[in-house]
């Protein structure tokens, strides 16, 4: 690995701190990079807790008529199952990595808003446990405890006093409301540092398409998260101060909540694929050994993206009986995005294109992105077309694609980057050969769960069923991909065994372990409190790129 | 050495000649933008249920067009304006004064909605349970309500510190954003206007 | 009680009518399902292709520019920054597979929801209830639950239309085989139309997700030949039979709370909240499709349906043995 001796270079220091010193130190920190750990680790701790669920979910419908669960059960499992994985995995990674990775890639010192990135935090923390102290507290007072069972997009009027008793909800709407303000927080925070922060000569034209992705998702937050907040608001008065938002026995309507969540929820979705699109623009290009090809193709789509993705909700609610003008509309819309999509695949792919591609962990895991999501956004242009929608809404081969978005497409993204900055976070290299079998089996038993739920749906299987009958046509199927969702836990346990023990036992990573182009690589392993010692000055998008051949720069090109 | 250089060569007119917009600045607009999805959502919500009450009292029947107030808080969009305009000279009086006139203006806006709703919930009966048309119209209204309340809040600390004679010129951008803000909550006004008291009569 | 449920299951009773319970969508067997899969196949035949083109670029890629054995570590390969003509090739091309797409989506949209349906012989009221269907017939003032009788459509002139409407949550009606989903709404009416083209049994299920018992909330659309339904429809719409011979039964079940919440036209029990019981005998199945309707089953219903479905709305009336042989007794001639 060509080990460059830098300028920013400085000593480490090494003191050693009493346990409650630690400790303090992390509660009362408004270091960037410490926050965005703890994104980060309570994102993964929050992705465990969910996938176990998950786990029990496909044990219950491992077998038909089985009784692993009672069905209130298992209807609170898929809830919070969901409900976890995008509002407390999904967002918080969000945060997490731009946090962290955001001021070392534009050189900067620290976020513009230090102190409220911490309040981001701690708020989204508090949010999340409110949601989870539902178990609890969700019967209401004097009731048994339970956490909220109206799936994750709450449909009214299901969710109205009349039919759903307790606090539950009441905690669900609580705990997306109070995290959601957390994310709206980071978001203006990382806004206004790449505005305003970055190192001398970074243009916007310069800026690693990382951070400009990162941008992207955060004004897609501001634009789309207030529509979920007021939403909640109205459903929490609706159900203690009595007004009649979503109430259809006064006149309220149902299908206006629909509009509400969903106006939120498809750009959620795009919030939460945009972190994977940022790491595998800047983890292929390291491994391909070559630049990002098209960058300003690569922008534009995100941002095109970002705008097309407004307008294109109601592909949620084709069978709520639109007219076919507005049906029409919303499919062309959705179908649209396809569009920039490709764009992005097709340059990543382009970028590979002629390289000389090295497959560590990292780059594998960018690869099983690009076929994975490949297939999800093709299922996604299926249920586009509403009529085939009209068949397929609501049934497993929905759940089928949106897994294959969120796994196939944001995990494995995620996946990528941990292995690709593990080493700039914490020193040591992750395992390669553990990292292979996490791979492998992840792959495996996702296909094994998801390939074959396309097939359930095909056969009728409508999602969110407690049970089926034998002779439906769906015990086969379930039975595989209930397999698939143990191999797939032994994948994400592998994982965590490799983090804990790379920690302990890894081999020292160096600064810059993957020969890597951008600022994070210029500083040491892990970065100080103050990332550099003088602010970089940069000439082109790959700073680390001139300085490795003085002969060749990438200035004089761009 | 070489490497150095590349990285560092004319460094120093790059970094004379860099300079990036406020993040205060960026931070307050984009706040503002985040606010307005917010109330898009509630105005939205008003215009969809305009006329569909089942129950009166309609907004017809009971609702008036606060002239009064409205022009007292569209006017103190200007008062704050002359007040930073002040600052910004370095005038601690004028400064004071308009700064004044604007907390009266906005305090009068608080207490005529304060009135007005009242005046609904006793006299007219409608209460934000009553129909639709109180289900959406407390909320619309009412965040509006809170946000010029705390806009109150933060006028009245910055009069507070000033007379308490802290040389508030020093912090002249807090006080900038604070009026832009301001203007803000004048400008959602003006919509929930048109939208309540004149598309919804 | 889960063997009962499996026997139920497994064993059919409908003399004649052969049973789709497998109800895949690709093989539909009335016309807005047909329409439907037509659009589905070319969908699949366009991203198929682009599946193939795409995957097989980006495996191709992969292996033929892997880092091999013999490169040497610190050789970089030439540097390319991108080529505009290229970008434009893969935005139009995309653009132009995305506008045929539309192009046949909308026409299809507009067939199935503009298009005036073939003339109906049977309009239904299908009213969504937390967790089984209302299935009314205004025109031939026939009230039943659960399983929706229509005539059999061959060249197209006897299509059924169904209004959709909910008292309580929204939920979903779909018959995989015959047409897509259609939400049943509170506050809203929607519509929409089958006609089955074969006789037979055609399973679906509530498709939105409505409360505990969602995945219990079954669905039969029974089609048969025009006069057999006919038929049907002017027994259905008699008065309960009124058999001597179980008045003792009769007077138990109307001393009990059951009228509170059911009807048997012809009687004094007129509640509404459960499922209309006027010819409960003439249904296959009770508790929304989860039992065939047998004598046992019927008593195991009724001794305490919250131990075959859970967390339904109907409560378990703790009868003594002698109440429960009566009342079950009775309900047995309500042919
Ligand atoms: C990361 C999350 C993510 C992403 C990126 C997407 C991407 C897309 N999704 Fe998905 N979707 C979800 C998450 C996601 N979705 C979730 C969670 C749900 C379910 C919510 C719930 O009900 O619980 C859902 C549900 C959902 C529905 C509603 C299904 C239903 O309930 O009836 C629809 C319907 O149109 C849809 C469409 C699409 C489309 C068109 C895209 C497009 O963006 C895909 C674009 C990508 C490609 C098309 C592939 C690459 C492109 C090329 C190779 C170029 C050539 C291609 C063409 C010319 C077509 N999605
Ligand atoms: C980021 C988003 C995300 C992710 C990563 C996942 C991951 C998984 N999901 Fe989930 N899922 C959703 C988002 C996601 N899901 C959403 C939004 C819904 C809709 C909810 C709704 O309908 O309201 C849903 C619904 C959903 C359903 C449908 C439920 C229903 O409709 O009835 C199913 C069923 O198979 C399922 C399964 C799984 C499985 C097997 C995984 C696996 O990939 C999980 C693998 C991870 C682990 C297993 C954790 C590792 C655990 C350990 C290492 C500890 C050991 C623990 C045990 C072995 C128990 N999910
Ligand atoms: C509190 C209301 C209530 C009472 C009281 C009640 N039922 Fe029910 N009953 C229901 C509901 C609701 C259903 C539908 C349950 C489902 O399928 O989810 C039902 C279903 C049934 C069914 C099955 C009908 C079908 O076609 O699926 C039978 C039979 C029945 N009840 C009989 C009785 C008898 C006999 C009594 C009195 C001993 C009784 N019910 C008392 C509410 C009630
Ligand atoms: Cu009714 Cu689901
Ligand atoms: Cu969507």
């Amino acid at each position: 690995m060509a080990s460059i001796d830098y300028p920013l270079e400085y000593p480490r220091e090494d003191k050693a701190y009493s346990f409650s010193e630690t400790l303090y130190s992390w509660v009362a920190t408004v270091d960037h990079k410490r926050l965005g750990l703890m994104y980060v680790v309570s994102a993964l701790l929050f992705l465990v807790i969910a996938g176990a669920m998950a786990v029990v979910i496909r044990l219950q419908l491992m077998f038909p008529e089985s009784h692993v669960v009672a069905p209130d059960t298992f209807n609170r499992l898929f809830t919070m199952h969901g409900t976890t994985m995008v509002f407390l995995v999904g967002m918080p990674m969000v945060a997490g990595f731009s946090n962290y990775l955001v001021p070392l890639m534009i050189g900067a010192r620290d976020m513009a808003f230090p102190r409220m990135n911490a309040f981001g935090f701690w708020i989204f923390l508090f949010g999340g446990l409110l949601l989870y102290f539902s178990y609890i507290g969700g019967g209401g007072l004097g009731g048994a405890g339970s956490a909220p069972d109206v799936g994750w997009f709450a449909y009214a009027p299901l969710t109205s006093k009349a039919f759903s008793r307790g606090a539950a909800t009441d905690y669900w709407a609580l705990g997306i409301l109070v995290s959601g303000v957390g994310s709206i927080a980071s978001a203006i925070n990382v806004i206004a540092t790449t505005v305003s922060l970055r190192c001398p000569g970074m243009t916007l034209s310069k800026m690693p398409i990382f951070v400009w992705v990162m941008l992207v998702d955060s004004w897609l937050i501001l634009i789309v998260l207030p529509p979920l907040n007021a939403a909640q608001i109205m459903l929490l008065m609706d159900r203690h101060l009595g007004s009649n938002f979503f109430e259809t026995q006064a006149g309220g309507s149902a299908v206006l909540w629909q509009h509400f969540f969903w106006i939120f929820g498809h750009p959620e979705v795009y919030v939460l694929i945009f972190p994977a699109f940022a790491i595998l623009s800047e983890v292929i290009p390291v491994f391909s050994r070559k630049p990002i090809f098209g960058r300003a193709a690569m922008v534009g789509a995100v941002v095109a993206i970002g705008f097309i993705s407004l307008g294109v909700w109601a592909h949620h609610m084709f069978a709520v009986g639109m007219t076919a003008w507005s049906n029409t509309f919303f499919a062309a819309a959705s179908m649209l995005v396809g569009v920039p999509t490709g764009i992005k695949i097709f340059n990543w792919t382009a970028t590979m294109y002629g390289g000389r591609i090295r497959y560590s962990t990292a780059m594998m895991y960018c690869c099983a992105f690009l076929l994975h999501f490949l297939v999800a956004g093709l299922t996604g242009i299926m249920l586009a077309v509403a009529p085939f929608d009209w068949q397929l809404h609501d049934s497993y081969f929905v759940v089928a694609h949106f897994h294959y978005t969120l796994i196939g497409g944001l995990v494995f993204g995620l996946m990528a980057g941990m292995y690709y900055w593990f080493p700039k976070v914490s020193g040591k290299l992750l395992s390669e050969s553990l990292g292979k079998w996490n791979f492998w089996l992840f792959v495996i038993g996702f296909n094994m769960t998801f390939f074959t739920l396309h097939f359930a749906g095909f056969l009728g299987m409508p999602r969110r069923i407690y049970t089926y009958a034998p002779d439906r046509g769906w015990d086969t199927i379930n039975f595989i991909a209930s397999v698939g969702a143990l191999v797939q836990a032994v994948a994400v346990a592998c994982f965590a065994w490799n983090v804990l023990y790379s920690l302990k036992k890894g081999e020292p990573a160096g600064d810059d372990p993957w020969d890597g182009w951008t600022l994070e690589w210029a500083t040491t392993s892990p970065p100080p409190e103050y990332n550099f010692e003088r602010l970089p000055v940069v000439r082109s998008s790959r700073p680390l790129w001139d300085l490795k051949h003085p002969q060749d720069p990438d200035w004089k090109y761009e | 050495m070489a490497d150095n250089d590349v990285l560092t060569a004319d460094a120093l007119t790059l970094e004379q000649h860099w300079a990036l917009p406020d993040r205060g600045k960026v931070g307050i607009i984009f706040l503002i933008i985040t606010e307005t999805a917010l109330f898009s959502i509630f105005v939205a919500a008003y215009l969809v249920y305009i006329g569909k009450s089942l129950v009166g009292p309609y907004p017809k029947d009971v609702l008036d067009v606060p002239i009064l107030a409205t022009i007292c808080l569209l006017s103190s969009s200007l008062t704050v304006y002359l007040a930073e305009h002040a600052l910004s000279k370095n005038e601690l009086g004028r400064f004071k004064f308009w700064w004044i006139v604007t907390i009266c203006l906005g305090l009068e806006f608080l207490v005529a909605t304060g009135l007005e709703w009242k005046k609904l919930i006793y006299e007219d009966h409608l209460t934000i349970s009553t129909n639709l048309f109180g289900s959406t119209f407390y909320p619309l209204v009412g965040l509006h309500a809170s946000h010029v309340t705390v806009g109150m809040i933060f006028l009245l600390i910055v009069l507070a510190v000033t007379l308490m004679g802290f040389p508030i010129q020093t912090q002249f951008r807090r006080v900038l954003f604070l009026s832009w803000y301001w203007h803000f909550v004048d400008a959602v006004w003006v919509v929930v206007f048109t939208v309540v008291y004149i598309i919804g009569r | 009680m889960l063997k009962h449920a499996l026997i139920a299951f497994l064993q059919t009773n409908v003399p004649g009518l052969p049973e789709h319970r497998v109800a895949n969508i690709f093989k539909p067997l009335a016309s807005p399902g047909a329409s439907e899969k037509e659009i589905a196949l070319l969908t699949f035949a366009i991203t198929g292709a682009i599946f193939v083109v795409v995957a097989g670029l980006i495996v191709y890629t992969m292996w033929r520019f892997r880092r091999k054995a013999g490169d040497d570590e610190h050789q970089e390969p030439p540097q390319v920054y991108g080529s505009n003509q290229i970008e434009i090739a893969w935005t139009v091309i995309p653009i132009l597979i995305v506008f045929v797409l539309i192009g046949v989506s909308a026409r299809v949209i507009a067939s199935v929801e503009n298009a005036s349906p073939p003339p109906a012989t049977a309009k239904v009221t299908l009213v969504g209830h937390q967790w089984w269907w209302e299935v009314d017939y205004p025109q031939f003032n026939v009230r039943t639950a659960n399983e929706i009788h229509v005539p059999v459509s061959r060249n197209g002139n006897h299509a059924t239309y169904l209004t959709l409407e909910s008292v309580d949550v929204i939920h979903s009606f779909w018959a995989p085989q015959l047409a897509g989903k259609m939400d049943l709404i509170p506050n809203r009416q929607n519509f929409t139309w089958i006609d089955p083209s074969e006789p037979g049994v055609y399973f679906g299920n509530c498709a939105e997700y409505c409360g505990t018992q969602h995945a219990n909330m079954l669905l039969r659309v029974i089609a048969q030949e025009p006069d057999d339904f006919k038929s049907w429809a002017v027994t259905e719409a008699k008065p309960a039979v009124d058999d001597p011979s179980v008045a003792s039964g009769k007077a138990m079940y109307q001393s009990l709370s059951c009228v509170n919440c059911h009807t048997i036209r012809g009687t004094s029990s007129i509640g509404q909240f459960g499922p209309d019981l006027t010819h409960l005998m003439s249904r296959q199945t009770i508790g929304a499709g989860m039992l065939t309707n047998t004598p046992e089953h019927l008593r195991a219903w009724v001794n305490d349906p919250q131990v075959i479905k859970p967390g339904c709305l109907m409560p378990s009336m703790n009868l003594t043995d002698r109440e429960l042989n009566q009342v079950v007794g009775y309900l047995e001639t309500l042919r």
